[in-house]
């Protein structure tokens, strides 16, 4: 049976607080970036311009078919080199990280674009008509009518999207990005104390994640009573 | 800086001399296949169980299936991942772990991602189940027992019949999802599709064609999966229910 040994835990806890907050920055950034990507890319594929709906579905239904993964390591190994060669910069500028963060905030906007499609969809057809009745534009009714219903019922899907977003974050791991689980594999790979870290890192998830999705229920049935 | 473009690549023979680079992806893939599948039955069988004793008239039964479903469902997939691989063996009886340890190491790499992915997609799965036999209409329940039929009977005969069929559809999105997940099994070192995807890129220089087709592959599973899962829900809708088009 393994001997535990916990003491490198403490010594490490800046180092895995400053993986935690570029965990937290990501997930920040990634929900941001994907719920106004994932809006626009909603109204696209809403829209009645061919063009638009068809370059919508192409993307979503395209990133939806690939891993996590290999859109990160696209974004880490490939996307850097196509993007030193189109502006010619100088090769070993780095731009790999900002690169995978960015193929992350992508890659989530696609499951934001289908949470807001179907947000969307759900307001009554009524609503859209008695705007334009009422003289508004498509670009007004969207905005002032249709699109505020539509987020006051989404919001605990975005928020439960939020928190799966934050488990992914800790994919970056392929892209060398030390996140809080990179943080937290290289502590315990370099004092051999892997088996507590790794423990200590799925402990500090669940607290997190549960505690969130809890937090989420109750705001959920608030919003259902009122 | 022009780009070389050398599909013919895939044909050449391997560094190391004992296959072409085609025959390395076909690998992955099969071992992408393999994989997912063996932890769907996997997750199939699990989730099954456990979303059912959620919805069990007892507290403590209920209650372990809970916390079961929050635990998977609450830490992210690679950390369960390195959880299995890592810390599990060393967590085992001594004798059991060495034992783990000193199979072939594509063994332990197989058995702990297997089991990593079907416990994770077994907490989904029996959310699945339990929402489709708590969708069922109480009745039916009161009804079964009414009729005297014991709680299992009543669970064998009446309730799981509806509600095997009414869960196809929202499986079939996890049956998409543990492909696709089964990616993150290349963090530990399994050569699945898409670790190969990035041999390729180390081997032959030709990174685009590498991970286009590796990319590929996964669309392809994808696409057949689907009309797979489309043929299976046109057999087993129930008609004239809500969703039954």
């Amino acid at each position: 049976m393994h001997e535990f040994d916990w003491s490198s835990i403490p010594n490490a806890l800046p180092f895995l607080w400053d993986g935690m907050k570029i965990s937290l920055e990501i997930t920040l950034s990634a929900v941001v970036f994907g719920i106004v990507w994932g809006t626009l890319l909603a109204l696209m594929r809403l829209s009645s311009v061919s063009v638009l709906s068809w370059f919508a579905a192409a993307y979503v239904n395209l990133f939806r078919a690939v891993p996590l993964v290999m859109v990160l390591l696209w974004f880490f190994l490939i996307v850097p080199h196509l993007l030193e060669r189109l502006f010619g910069l100088p090769p070993g500028s780095d731009v790999r990280l900002a690169s995978a963060i960015a193929g992350f905030a992508l890659f989530e906007a696609a499951y934001y674009s289908e949470i807001i499609r179907a947000g969307i969809q759900s307001v009554p057809k009524g609503q859209m008509a008695a705007a334009s009745a009422l003289g508004m534009t498509y670009g007004q009714s969207m905005r002032l009518v249709v699109l505020p219903q539509a987020f006051r019922n989404m919001v605990p899907l975005l928020l439960t999207q939020g928190i799966i977003l934050f488990q992914d974050t800790s994919l970056v791991y392929v892209s060398a990005l030390a996140d809080f689980f990179g943080a937290a594999y290289k502590v315990g790979d370099r004092d051999g104390r892997l088996v507590e870290l790794l423990l200590f890192a799925g402990v500090v998830y669940f607290i997190i994640c549960f505690a969130a999705s809890r937090l989420v229920r109750h705001f959920q049935n608030r919003l259902k009573t009122a | 800086m022009a780009y070389n473009w050398n599909w013919g690549v895939f044909l050449q023979p391997t560094a190391t001399g004992d296959d072409t680079y085609l025959g390395w992806m076909f690998y992955g893939f099969k071992m992408t296949i393999a994989l997912s599948l063996s932890a769907w039955l996997i997750a199939l069988a699990v989730g099954a169980v456990v979303g059912i004793l959620r919805t069990v008239p007892n507290k403590l039964l209920a209650g372990i299936a809970t916390a079961y479903v929050e635990v998977f469902r609450n830490i992210p997939l690679l950390v369960q991942l390195f959880l299995w691989y890592f810390v599990m063996p060393e967590l085992l009886p001594e004798q059991l772990g060495n034992a783990f340890k000193q199979t072939n190491p594509i063994l332990q790499q197989f058995l702990a991602s297997m089991v990593c992915l079907a416990l994770f997609t077994s907490a989904r799965v029996a959310e699945q189940v339990r929402s489709g036999i708590n969708s069922l209409p109480p009745g039916q329940k009161n009804a079964g027992l009414a009729m005297g039929f014991t709680l299992a009977q009543t669970y064998r005969h009446v309730l799981l019949p509806m509600a095997v069929r009414l869960i196809v559809p929202p499986l079939t999105s996890e049956f998409l999802n543990i492909f696709k997940n089964s990616a993150v099994c290349s963090t530990i070192g399994l050569l699945e599709l898409a670790a190969q995807g990035r041999q390729l890129v180390d081997y032959t220089a030709q990174p685009y064609e590498s991970f286009i087709a590796v990319t590929l592959a996964y669309l392809t599973i994808n696409v057949v999966v689907m009309f797979g899962m489309r043929w299976v829900e046109a057999r087993v809708r129930v008609p004239g229910y809500i969703g039954a088009k």
